[in-house]
């Protein structure tokens, strides 16, 4: 295998792990939050329903996290093995949020093993759910600390080089760059949007399966209203990681947009396919582009022509940028139609067709949270490290990647099967029904 | 004291509390597998469920703490060791990631399969041999330059009989470290069959584990000699070890006390791991690496050492609160109280 091999195999493993960790580590930053609310809405209201909804969801939570910290632990080993170059450079600017994030890891995880076997322990129940707090913050604060080195990547500073060598280091400069605000809210926002969305798709399919339980109304309402208050966040915040693009890497968004020519009051495209500069099947949004950009619709948008071709990232980014904002921006209505229709008691919002749309928003929410990702970092190419270092320079030089990549694949297919099953069988081997009935008989009666 | 070698003990630190608590974890799993498969099962699948299952999580970020740790002190131990151990610490994390997954698949969701479990054991014995192969390598002899770029020599590497010397101490290591651990718990568990199963597992393995002690010196003599050298003149720290390892075996042997055996357990790993570390100065790969050639930046350093002062202040309280609850509260031990999830 020679070294061009290597480059692409190394490519497609780092693609394969993060494609996989990132729906684990996403559910694993927002489901706290919503255990949390449920959790803290139950005791508030002294509703058992919530408590007991908390209490399921942090069992499934043991699972999907188990998975998150085994490819988490491989991502951060590979980084290493397969761009050593790039983190011998990097690891001298920005290993400081690295190195906090494995702090967060710690605090969560102990937190975590706490909170898990200690129901029932406390006669207060806030005291139990104040345990579950450190466990939020730490995974939120993990994803806040990836994502900075993440957007370092992006808009690295915090260091000159002269003649070859890095100086004049500052490593907290080097952690608010420019990528940073936008990045990591919109990462943020978007991991408790999906999770929000992934739970009342679960909610809806019970509810399909002929589950009418009280218990899945609930947290249906529940999780669409937190959806619909964090997809628009998510608008807002990818409205804002528009115009940083526009400010700091312009060349990303022009090739999102297939904005050739530079130009004011550029239009949005969307869909279509490109043959050369010609874009055709497309449904253009006059003026749309320059608004997303600049707040102006006669603003003036670079296009991708003023850039060296061999430093524009490829074409189909386009599609990944369309099926995020179409699918973020169905989430909002669908879940805006469904909290409002909830108030106003429209019948058609419980209706099958309906319940099946929102079981769809679960997996199309986690493709949305794909597309995006991929969006950014195809979207960086052919750079690793933004106009300092290009990925063909970071890899590593090992002839094996090819064989490890299919014992990974391998690996991931396990995890993957397995996770579903495992937790499919938890579920159904003890439902709700079921475990209502049991705790009443535990109580003795006061049962409210 | 310089940062360079503060960086790197507060490494070693960390390295040293996965290797005990790993070794706990992965003898564990060893020891359930030949329970059952000597049917007597069920002696120590209580007491693996009760002590390792809440704490699984916090032994994997010692790993995770350790590997971040290194390549940000010591960056250019990404190049030298990113690009030469690619197979060996995939098949590490693999494992890893098996047997870590499968922990909570099992213990939270379905129950006992018993192929599962013998898989399960025997990738506690494969993961510390794979992952003890880098130390070897960090001995020097096995990676050379190649236009520029480290490469391994597999070959050299898996005839050598110190390589084989270094995988038979990090399993005998991890089974006596784990026996002896455990049969503190069991005792604790006031469970009977168990300790006493435990206590004979602790004897047993403490045979090898002195053997290949003796063994990894006489070839660490051959292979790398300045290393040796500077072995023998912290001699003390090593003659500390082996007092501490004498009394733990008698006192286990005489079934008295199995919590200093314990504690001493833990010193004398602490001291032979130190002896270890110290000797191995300043390579961090032989004779390519040393700590102050790959060291970070100042500012950088400085960044990572408050980072790491704060971190500490917070972890400190909270793995007190974990060692409270699930270590040493007696009801729990026992299993009285059924609080899961
Ligand atoms: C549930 C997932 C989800 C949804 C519905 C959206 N996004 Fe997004 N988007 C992400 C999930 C995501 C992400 C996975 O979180 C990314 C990848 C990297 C990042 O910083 O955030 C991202 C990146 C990202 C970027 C690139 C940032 C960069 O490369 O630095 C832009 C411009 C937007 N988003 C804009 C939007 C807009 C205008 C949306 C309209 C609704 C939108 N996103 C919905
Ligand atoms: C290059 C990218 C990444 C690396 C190197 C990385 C590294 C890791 C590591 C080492 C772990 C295991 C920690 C442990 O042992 O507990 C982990 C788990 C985790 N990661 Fe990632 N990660 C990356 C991307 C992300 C992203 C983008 C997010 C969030 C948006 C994220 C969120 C998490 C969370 C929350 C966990 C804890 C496990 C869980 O709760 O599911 N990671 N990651
Ligand atoms: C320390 C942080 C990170 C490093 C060093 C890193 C490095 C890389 C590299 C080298 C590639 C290969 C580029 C290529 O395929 O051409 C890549 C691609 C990718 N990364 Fe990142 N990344 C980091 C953070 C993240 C995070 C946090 C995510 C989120 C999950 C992510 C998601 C992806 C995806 C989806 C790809 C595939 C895109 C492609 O084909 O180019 N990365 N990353």
């Amino acid at each position: 295998m020679d070294s061009g091999n290597a480059v692409f195999f190394s490519r497609v493993l780092t693609e394969v792990t993060l494609t996989f960790h990132i729906i684990y580590a996403t559910i694993g930053v927002g489901i706290p939050l919503m255990i949390m609310i449920a959790q803290w809405v139950g005791i508030k209201k002294n509703d058992e329903h919530y408590i007991l909804l908390a209490r399921r969801l942090a069992r499934g939570f043991v699972i999907t996290v188990a998975v998150g910290v085994v490819t988490g632990t491989a991502i951060g080993l590979q980084l290493s093995l397969l761009w050593p170059n790039f983190m011998q450079l990097a690891g001298n600017v920005i290993a400081l949020p690295l190195f906090m994030e494995t702090f967060a890891f710690f605090f969560e995880a102990i937190f975590l093993g706490i909170y898990l076997y200690t129901w029932d322990r406390f006669e207060n129940q806030k005291k139990h759910l104040l345990l579950l707090i450190p466990v939020a913050i730490g995974a939120s604060m993990s994803a806040v600390f990836i994502t900075i080195v993440n957007a370092f990547m992006n808009a690295p500073q915090g260091f000159d080089v002269v003649n070859g060598q890095l100086v004049n280091i500052q490593p907290i400069l080097a952690m608010l760059n420019p990528a940073m605000p936008t990045k990591v809210g919109h990462v943020l926002v978007t991991a408790y949007m999906t999770s929000a969305f992934v739970l009342a798709a679960i909610a809806a399919f019970r509810m399909l399966k002929g589950s009418p339980h009280l218990y899945h109304k609930k947290s249906l309402f529940l999780y669409m209203k937190l959806g619909l208050v964090f997809s628009l966040a998510s608008l807002l915040i990818g409205d804002f990681s528009a115009k940083y693009l526009v400010k700091y890497q312009p060349e990303k968004l022009a090739a999102a947009e297939w904005h050739f020519e530079t130009d004011k009051g550029a239009s949005l495209i969307l869909f279509g396919v490109t043959d050369g500069e010609n874009i055709k099947y497309a449904i253009k949004v006059p003026y749309a582009l320059s608004i997303l950009a600049h707040n102006n619709p006669f603003a003036e948008v670079t296009g991708l022509n003023e850039f060296p071709r061999d430093e524009t990232p490829p074409l189909y980014i386009h599609y990944l940028f369309d099926t995020m904002v179409m699918i973020g921006t169905f989430m909002i209505v669908l879940s805006a139609v469904y909290v409002f229709g909830k108030y106003k008691n429209w019948n058609f919002i419980s209706s099958r067709w309906f319940r099946w749309l929102i079981v769809a928003g679960g997996p199309l929410t986690v493709i949305a949270l794909e597309a995006g990702w991929w969006l950014a970092e195809v979207g960086r190419q052919p750079w690793i490290l933004y106009k300092y270092m290009k990925v063909a320079e970071a890899a590593t030089t090992s002839e094996h990647v090819d064989l490890m990549l299919v014992l990974f694949c391998l690996l991931y297919l396990i995890l993957g099967i397995g996770s579903i099953v495992v937790l499919g069988r938890m579920f159904r081997k003890n439902p709700i029904e079921q475990e209502i009935a049991d705790r009443e008989a535990e109580k003795g009666g006061d049962f409210t | 004291m310089n940062l360079e070698i503060l960086g790197i003990s507060v490494l070693w630190l960390f390295l040293f509390g996965y290797v005990i608590i790993a070794s706990i974890d992965f003898g564990a799993g060893f020891f359930n597998a030949y329970s059952l498969l000597t049917g007597r099962q069920h002696i120590l699948t209580h007491i693996i469920q009760r002590y390792l299952s809440p704490v699984w999580e916090i032994t994997n970020v010692f790993l995770v703490f350790f590997f971040v740790g290194i390549v940000g002190f010591f960056p250019r131990t990404a190049f030298y060791y990113g690009t030469t151990l690619l197979v060996p610490v995939s098949i590490g994390i693999i494992l890893l990631a098996i047997r870590g997954s499968y922990y909570a698949f099992e213990s939270y969701g379905s129950r006992g399969h018993k192929g599962y479990s013998f898989m399960y054991g025997a990738a506690g014995l494969v993961i510390p041999a794979a992952l003890s192969v880098v130390l070897t390598i960090s001995e020097g002899g096995f990676i050379s330059m190649k236009k520029g770029q480290p490469v391994l020599d597999y070959w050299a590497l898996f005839t050598s009989p110190f390589t084989w010397s270094i995988v038979v101490l990090a399993i005998s290591a991890v089974l006596f470290i784990s026996a002896v651990f455990l049969t503190w718990y069991a005792d604790k568990a006031k469970d009977e069959g168990a300790t006493r199963l435990l206590r004979k597992f602790a004897l047993i393995w403490a045979g090898p584990l002195a053997v290949s002690v003796i063994g990894i010196m006489v070839e660490l003599r051959k292979h790398n000699p300045t290393h040796f050298d500077r072995m023998v003149d912290v001699w003390y720290l090593l003659v500390i070890s082996a007092v501490m390892f004498l009394i733990t075996v008698r006192l286990i042997w005489k079934r008295s006390n199995y919590g200093t055996a314990l504690a001493l357990l833990v010193g004398q790993f602490a001291f032979a791991f130190f002896a270890y570390g110290v000797s191995h100065y300043p390579y961090l790969l032989y004779p390519h690496l040393t700590l102050y050639d790959s060291f970070t930046n100042e500012a950088m350093a400085i960044a990572l050492v408050i980072a790491f002062i704060l971190g500490f202040c917070l972890l400190i309280p909270s793995l007190y609160l974990v060692l409270k609850l699930f270590l040493f509260d007696k009801d729990y031990v026992r299993g009285k109280e059924k609080n899961h999830v």
